[in-house]
């Protein structure tokens, strides 16, 4: 059998298991997009290939498979950039394919070339340009298995136009071709390096565990949810494992960190012994590092080691899978003989003594708090939650619940603002039968704004609910508190009417300025059958509280 | 501290400008670096001196080496017993009158005189890296041209290969 190289691909596509794709064609990618056409992979089209990129990124945090990305080359795939970086933070794992020139071309600085293995290599995990059609069964097989395995990461698969149209027999890959000498994800590592954890725990009087995105993406949150049960040992959670924990249990402390609750940052910082479990202590949680767990021993178990050791000492290493290192922890793990009564009073009493703010009879203008718990209040337990960047990110962190994994999507590590409404598009394709809510600023929204028209295009019932403040509201925090209220480049001035714009979209939108529309606007977002947008007027200046200041130790907070 | 790192990569388009970038974007210094090709046609070895402050510096530049997907084996040489070579070409001013001292001095090093200029002479030297900068300095006073220096390869004395050393060890 001879098969072109875009029929290649699409077969490894299916092969890999991909029902969805994402994406924007372009003249180098026609080829790819003939072979598409007929071949029964659903092909979603964005209006903007950075659209493409945080769907398909969406789409694998709701489902934990891969994400699929296509674009042309040149502009087509510079535009993912900020996706495929955006996806690298979070360890998403994606594979993008870029469409290039084709390899004659390559280097002569042809119409729509740009160097994209070049421009991708400090943002993927790993990254292919094809230079033969017979490559290409290998590279697409190794792509998705680098993508998925270990600590997931987005790969980038470079391929020239010739040699999508150029024919090979050679159109599956064979074992020894798969064959990876270098990459080895780590597995299991060292029963020993469990044990010293264990041992460390028998002794602990206040043993803390913090959870991340790592645990999530393992897919151990059920196995950890009977670990914490078990041991009765509180729980912290950084944003990218917000939801690795149920958020109504008692002993979840919430987040630490920069914009964290009292009770959590206390407990980190009071704790005896932190069981970080895929972390990876990054600046917002840790604050100014020499303050950071100054009691704990700090215990880490991580699929990368490069990860362990990186931002804070940690003398207890557990380097491996968490599917291999969580169950047997769970199967040693005992908690201190004189028992943890004592430090779980303690944290429930910073909990119950220190709330996070809540405006009580606010009037005027509706505080943005108030808008996140009538969401939270309406939505579905199980619904998926998205956000853009910014406050309305953090007060979503706060004050919504989550009670399943993979229910809250959003832009940890590089802060992608626009992130938004195209991953809450890729969520809600992977989870047709889900209920997805999109919290977003009139500051981010506008950043792939015109992804409304993607929404309207395929009928996906997101409920968009956006924070308009007339401004670009974190900016304006820090402008306050540390630039003398000196609002520089940070205001809109003319305001956005983001119902009408949803409306120009084929896209039902609804403008929300007063406190008693609040509740009707949700319920009618509730019930849409397709995309809608309440643009909801709030408060400009409210702040985003508890804040611990760029620099100070996360005990030292302003409520 | 100087480190000593043998890499054993898998042999692609960029695989050293991939490994210079993660250096140098992850805030280490790289001493030298020099690539080559190997007893195994598909496995090219680099031989990296990274400049780390402290322990848990260069297990962190190791693990990141580690983590990329072509990177076969990282093995640190620096505590072993290794061989370490650096190849150098000076070409230093030399007058009539002043050859004989250098011809002398280059002697003592086992440097040899390559060619010669009625101006200048080029001497090539082989060493161990404070070698090379001890002999640069004796010809300092006749005025160096231009140098150029390879960078620092090494090889272990042990009878196996710096793969077989890598499986040997292998924590994980």
């Amino acid at each position: 059998m001879e098969l072109t190289g875009a029929q290649i691909v699409v077969n490894a596509l299916k092969k890999a298991g991909v029902d969805t794709v994402f994406g924007y064609p372009g003249g180098q990618a026609l080829p790819l997009y003939d072979a598409l056409y007929d071949s029964g992979i659903r092909h979603i089209l964005t209006r903007h290939e950075q659209g493409a990129v945080h769907a398909a990124d969406g789409y694998a945090r709701a489902t934990g498979k891969v994400g699929v990305c296509i674009s042309t080359s040149g502009p087509g795939a510079t535009n993912l950039i900020t996706g495929i970086a955006t996806a690298n933070m979070d360890s998403v794992p994606l594979v993008c394919i870029t469409c290039q020139v084709p390899r004659v071309m390559i280097g002569k600085d042809s119409f729509q070339e740009a160097d994209i293995v070049g421009i991708t290599t400090p943002i993927t995990k790993h990254n292919f340009l094809l230079r033969q059609v017979e490559q290409l069964p290998r590279v697409i097989a190794k792509a998705f298995h680098i993508a998925a395995s270990g600590r997931p990461g987005p790969v980038v698969i470079d391929i020239p136009k010739n040699i999508q149209v150029e024919k090979t027999t050679h159109v599956e890959a064979t074992e020894e071709e798969l064959h990876m000498k270098g990459y080895r994800p780590l597995y299991a590592g060292r029963e020993e390096d469990v044990q010293a954890v264990v041992n460390a725990l028998r002794n602990a009087k206040k043993p803390l565990f913090f959870i991340g995105g790592g645990l999530v993406s393992a897919n151990m949150t059920d196995a950890f949810r009977h670990l914490a049960e078990k041991t009765g040992i509180p729980v912290v959670a950084s944003l990218m494992g917000l939801s690795g924990y149920p958020t109504r249990e008692k002993f979840h402390l919430g987040m630490p960190g920069m914009h964290g609750t009292y009770a959590a940052n206390m407990a980190i910082t009071e704790c005896d012994l932190l069981l970080g479990l895929g972390v990876r202590f990054d600046d917002r949680v840790t604050g100014e590092i020499k303050g950071f767990a100054p009691h704990a021993q700090i215990a880490h178990f991580d699929v990368d080691v490069s990860e362990i050791n990186k931002n804070v000492h940690t003398p207890l290493r557990v380097p491996g899978d968490l599917a291999w290192s969580l169950p047997l922890f769970a199967n040693l793990a005992e908690v201190n003989p004189q028992g943890l009564q004592a430090w779980q009073d303690q944290v429930m009493t910073w909990k119950l003594d220190h709330p996070l703010p809540y405006p009580k009879n606010a009037t005027g203008l509706l505080k943005p708090q108030e808008v996140i718990k009538a969401i939270d209040g309406a939505k579905e337990e199980d619904a998926i939650v998205v956000t853009d960047v910014g406050q309305h990110q953090m007060w979503t962190a706060q004050y919504c619940n989550f009670q399943e994994p993979r229910s809250f999507i959003t832009s940890g590590g590089l802060g992608t603002m626009g992130y938004g409404l195209p991953a809450a598009i890729g969520a809600q394709l992977a989870k047709p039968g889900k209920e997805v809510w999109m919290v977003s600023g009139d500051g981010s929204i506008m950043m792939n704004c015109q992804e409304i028209a993607t929404a309207s295009e395929y009928e996906l019932p997101i409920k968009v609910v956006i924070l308009n403040n007339r401004g670009l509201g974190m900016v304006r925090q820090w402008q306050r508190m540390f630039f003398g209220n000196r609002y520089s480049g940070s205001k809109h001035e003319k305001g956005t009417d983001f119902a009408r714009l949803a409306e120009a979209m084929d896209a039902k939108g609804i403008k929300v300025e007063k406190r008693e529309d609040l509740a009707k606007a949700i319920t009618e977002a509730k019930n849409c059958p397709g995309p809608i947008f309440l643009d909801v007027r709030v408060e400009d200046d409210e702040n985003v509280l508890p804040m611990v200041a760029p620099g100070a130790t996360i005990d030292h907070m302003t409520e | 501290m100087k480190h000593s790192l043998a890499l054993l990569v898998e042999d692609r388009p960029g695989v050293l400008t991939h490994i210079s970038g993660l250096i140098s974007r992850r805030g280490f210094n790289i001493a030298s670096i020099a690539a080559s090709s190997t007893e195994q046609a598909d496995i090219t070895r680099i031989s990296l001196v990274v400049e780390v402050e402290n322990k848990d510096e260069l297990e962190q530049v190791i693990a990141q080496i580690e983590k990329l997907v072509q990177i076969v084996a990282v093995i640190d040489l620096t505590e072993e017993d290794h061989i370490s070579r650096e190849l150098a070409l000076i070409k230093v001013a030399a007058t009539p009158e002043a050859r004989a001292d250098i011809s002398g001095v280059a002697d003592i090093f086992r440097a040899r005189v390559v060619d010669v200029h009625p101006e200048s002479m080029v001497i090539e030297l082989t060493g161990e890296e404070k070698k090379v900068d001890a002999f640069c300095k004796m010809m300092e006073k006749h005025g160096i041209i231009e140098i150029i220096r390879t960078g620092e390869v090494f090889l272990s004395r042990l009878p196996e290969s710096a793969v077989q050393t890598a499986e040997r060890e292998r924590r994980y």
